[in-house]
């Protein structure tokens, strides 16, 4: 965990470790909407992960004939080109979630450096940076990456990169808004008249401190980041239009949705539970740092 | 003022406004008790003091007498009479019209209590027309510019169309008081009213509290943990501790010859303005909810501690007519002669002419505005000086530019024959390491993310002092120096009471060696036998260490307790500089003089209690 100063550990710190968030997070965990949350990405993340060594086919093998419903070879049916429709959705998770979480975290940690610089700065530079954040978020998050791709092809890089970057502002708006009123608290200004480099007031003083919300804003950000690749998939821009994916399933499914509906419902289903999944998180680290339902939690 | 119409109310003169009877709170989740056995009376016209420090529950006692109970506590046993009638059995709805009605509420933070975006004529138009329905609006006015009256601000139109934040925190607190008895209440419950605002216009509330109660004979109690304004405001008392009253009556039997220890040790721990005398702290801290002793609360810190004393929970009895005392050896305590404070201090020897800082010409300013005019200062080796002024007087201000954090000034400050410059950062390590400061809060000076040990290392890391197996043994070193153990290092600021992290903050400070030690209001926002041993401690440590400190504060008893000389700030300038007991016995500026009347203290407020009678013209 970051705490900035841990560079001289003595044996004493680490007798005693100062991460603190993973308390937060603790204690959000004894709140029902986080621990929903928590076993609805769990079952998600490992069905993504593990979905390709138990599933019952190739992902190209045709298994029958197309658009069939479930039932002999294909417990779930077959798609439109008589694919397993299980098997490719188990296989399907796997590109989102990673690209998802891949394109958050570099978002994140570019925008929560980029905010808490602005707000510790207290100067011109703070207006240069948020200005420039500003016109990043002027542009709507699946319009920047549709004209990204479109410009530069559907490449997994690109995508991650187009998503990243337009995480950043958002990110960094958080970052400068938990970090201003920690800006003016005494133990900054004590750094300060002690000398301490800015970095590490940064790293030291402002970062954890603004941990709650920034975990909040964690969760948030995975969640529009899979609704918006799975969007992109579903447009067909995907590295490998071919290859199983929950946004391409859909959109390639849908046509038979009133014959055969699982193709396209399976990783509707999915999606909207990660989704709500990592929202519920955010919502139960938030309010657990709020200080909401204590008296229920307690219990 | 002119003269209201007069209370139309009639109250039976035997039986009191409000019976409070065995009143007992508690924490909702686990049934343990916060307070217990809370019984008192308060009579139509008369103001009760409820004194405790920090977690003593007097706040949650004066919120039990509104039929409330902060979240997760409950109200478990009572009766509350308000004239006969039980509230605690009441409805939400009848509550709410008992509230503001027959019952109001001044809370600490007079800016939180208004709305900031309604004028206040209306907000207390408002207040006017939720419980009684008036047929003109004229009727109304007139309610309104009387009530601005009563609390001495202007009645006209102008005023009233101004918003809370135009206002002064002394208005605002009054225009609180004007809307707190606008209904006329049988009760007003202040909690902390004049906390935060500065002496003079704490006088100023505190007589129109003593005037309007005792005109519109509403019943008061009174919460505080300053002993000195209680005593100003109120007839009797009552001194609350872990969760009881260990002490009621009238306020001269307590302030001169207390029946219980804690008071006695209280009272002792309250700086003087006559007579410098050092502070007692009482050591150690009050238990709390859960872990209370099964005997006395007070015992484990009680230097009176018989066996006995742990065995029950003493009861609270008469010692003498109108005098209960909570404790089985309350007569030997009465015998015994109330000890006023501690030894007197020794003045060092003339302080050695070299100057250890000094400050120029210094000029600061905020902005466009100029908030320290051309202040000249010195502060010579090993002494003491204390900066006394009022908020908005720029001591904070003096004292940021001399720690290196308020950059906008003009003139010269130099550290030894060193001339600083305006930017901690810009300054040497050396001199860095040379000025210490302590912030005023100790809540928001401590990282709440890294633990004892880091805070006060990191100063030994900056600069290069020490490292590894030798910077923790000079912590766990200091940590016993600023009388805490070793085992501190490993907690985290949150797991420490106020005066225990106002240590850690001490503690950070001096672990490198400083010649000169800032004090910024370091014992404002902690309680007054806290406020003693820090006193205490910062005072030793700076005659033992042969520290320079400059202490700033706006308490001007607790000047006579640390320093050896003192300079009053008023307004950005030196009103008055000079050795302690000559600017505090024989001040010769108006201002200071004014500064020393207001200030509320235990050897005037008996005579003044005796002229609180309202003056009705």
């Amino acid at each position: 965990m970051i705490t900035g100063t841990g560079t001289t550990a003595s044996p004493a710190e680490v007798a005693t470790p100062p991460v603190r968030a993973t308390s937060l997070l603790r204690r959000s965990l004894r709140l029902w909407r986080t621990r929903i949350g928590v076993l609805l990405v769990g079952v998600l993340v490992l069905l993504a992960i593990i979905g390709p060594y138990v599933a019952p086919y190739g992902p190209s093998t045709p298994v029958g004939v197309p658009n069939s419903g479930p039932g002999g070879k294909a417990v779930l049916g077959t798609d439109y080109l008589g694919q397993d429709v299980l098997t490719r959705f188990l296989y399907g998770g796997r590109s989102i979630l990673a690209t998802a979480l891949i394109a958050t975290a570099i978002g994140l940690i570019v925008g929560v450096a980029i905010g808490l610089i602005a707000a510790y700065s207290r100067n011109a530079l703070d207006d240069v940076l948020m200005r420039i954040m500003d016109v990043i978020l002027a542009f709507p998050q699946i319009m920047f990456a549709l004209v990204a791709v479109a410009v530069v092809g559907p490449q997994a890089w690109v995508i991650v990169l187009a998503i990243a970057l337009t995480t950043v502002p958002r990110a960094a708006r958080v970052a400068r808004g938990a970090a201003l009123p920690v800006v003016e608290r005494d133990f900054v200004a004590c750094s300060e008249a002690m000398g301490v480099p800015r970095w590490r007031i940064v790293l030291g003083d402002l970062l954890p401190n603004t941990l709650g919300p920034l975990m909040v804003e964690a969760s948030l950000r995975t969640t529009y980041s899979i609704s918006v690749i799975a969007a992109l998939a579903y447009l067909g821009l995907s590295p490998n239009p071919n290859s199983p994916n929950w946004g391409t399933m859909i959109q390639q499914n849908q046509i038979v949705l009133a014959t055969q509906p699982w193709g396209a419902v399976m990783p509707i289903i999915a999606i909207a539970l990660l989704t709500m999944g990592t929202g519920l998180i955010g919502d139960g680290i938030a309010r657990t740092a709020a200080g909401i339902d204590r008296a229920r939690s307690a219990e | 003022m002119t003269a209201p119409e007069v209370a139309t109310r009639s109250v039976e003169p035997t039986q009191p406004a409000v019976s409070v009877t065995d009143l007992e709170i508690q924490i909702a989740a686990s049934s343990t008790p916060v307070v217990s056995d809370v019984t008192f009376d308060i009579a139509a016209g008369e103001i009760l003091g409820l004194v405790g420090e920090s977690g003593s529950g007097k706040t949650t006692v004066g919120l039990a007498l509104l039929g409330h109970a902060r979240r997760g506590l409950r109200i478990a046993g009572g009766p509350v009479l308000l004239g006969g009638r039980n509230i605690l059995g009441l409805g939400d709805e009848q509550l709410r019209r008992l509230r503001g009605e027959a019952v109001s509420y001044v809370p600490q933070d007079p800016a939180s209590s208004l709305n900031p975006a309604l004028r206040i004529g209306l907000q207390l138009r408002e207040v006017l027309e939720a419980h009684v329905r008036h047929r003109d609006g004229g009727q109304v006015d007139e309610r309104v510019a009387e009530m601005m009256r009563e609390v001495a601000l202007p009645d006209d139109r102008k005023f009233l169309r101004r918003y809370p934040h135009e206002l002064s925190g002394g208005q605002q607190q009054r225009v609180g008081l004007a809307m707190a008895f606008a209904n006329r209440p049988s009760l007003i419950v202040l909690d902390e009213p004049t906390t935060g605002l500065d002496v003079t216009t704490q006088a100023h509330v505190l007589t129109t509290v003593r005037e309007l109660a005792g005109l519109h004979n509403v019943a008061a109690l009174y919460v505080s943990h300053d002993l000195a304004v209680v005593a100003a405001v109120a007839k009797r008392v009552a001194v609350m501790y872990a969760g009881r009253i260990v002490e009621l009556g009238t306020s001269e039997a307590l302030f001169s010859a207390a029946g219980h220890p804690y008071t006695r040790r209280l009272i002792g721990a309250i700086p003087r303005l006559t007579g410098g005398r050092t502070l007692v702290g009482i050591p150690g801290h009050a238990a709390s909810p859960g872990s209370r002793p099964p005997g006395c609360a007070f015992a484990p810190r009680c230097n009176l501690r018989i066996e006995r004393c742990d065995e029950e929970i003493p009861a609270l009895r008469l010692v003498s007519s109108d005098h209960q005392a909570r404790c089985i050896r309350a007569e030997e305590v009465l015998a015994t002669e109330q000890r006023r404070a501690g030894d007197p201090i020794e003045q060092p020897a003339a302080a050695e002419p070299a100057a250890a800082l000094r400050l120029e010409n210094v000029i600061a300013m905020y902005g466009q505005q100029e908030v320290v005019h051309s202040v000249s200062l010195q502060l010579a080796a090993h002494e003491c000086l204390a900066l006394v002024g009022e908020s908005g007087s720029g001591k904070t201000t003096i004292a940021r530019a001399i720690a290196g954090l308020h950059h906008n000034w003009t003139g010269k400050i130099t550290l030894g024959d060193q001339p600083l410059d305006a930017s901690a950062r810009r300054r040497s390590a050396e001199v860095r390491r040379s000025i210490q400061y302590i912030f005023q809060n100790p809540y928001g000076s401590l990282n709440p993310r890294k633990s004892i040990g880091e805070i006060i290392e990191q100063p030994l890391r900056i600069f290069g002092t020490a490292s590894g197996g030798e910077a923790s043994r000079r912590v766990a070193e200091m940590l016993e120096r600023v009388a805490l153990t070793a085992g501190y290092a490993a907690r985290y600021p949150d797991q420490l009471s106020g005066g225990e992290r106002q240590r850690v903050a001490i503690a950070r400070a001096l672990v490198c060696d400083p010649a000169v030690l800032v004090c910024d209001e370091v014992t404002s926002a902690l309680d007054v036998s806290v406020q003693a041993a820090i006193v205490e401690l910062l005072g030793n440590l700076q005659r033992d260490l042969g520290l320079s400190m400059l202490f700033i504060t706006h308490n001007l008893p607790l000047v006579r307790s640390i320093a050896q000389r003192v300079a009053v700030l008023h307004q950005g300038t030196i009103a008055e500089l000079g050795d302690v007991s000559q600017v505090l016995g024989t001040p010769e500026q108006p201002y200071t003089r004014q500064l020393i009347s207001d200030t509320p203290s235990l050897e005037v407020a008996a005579a003044e209690v005796g002229l609180a009678e309202p003056e009705i013209p």
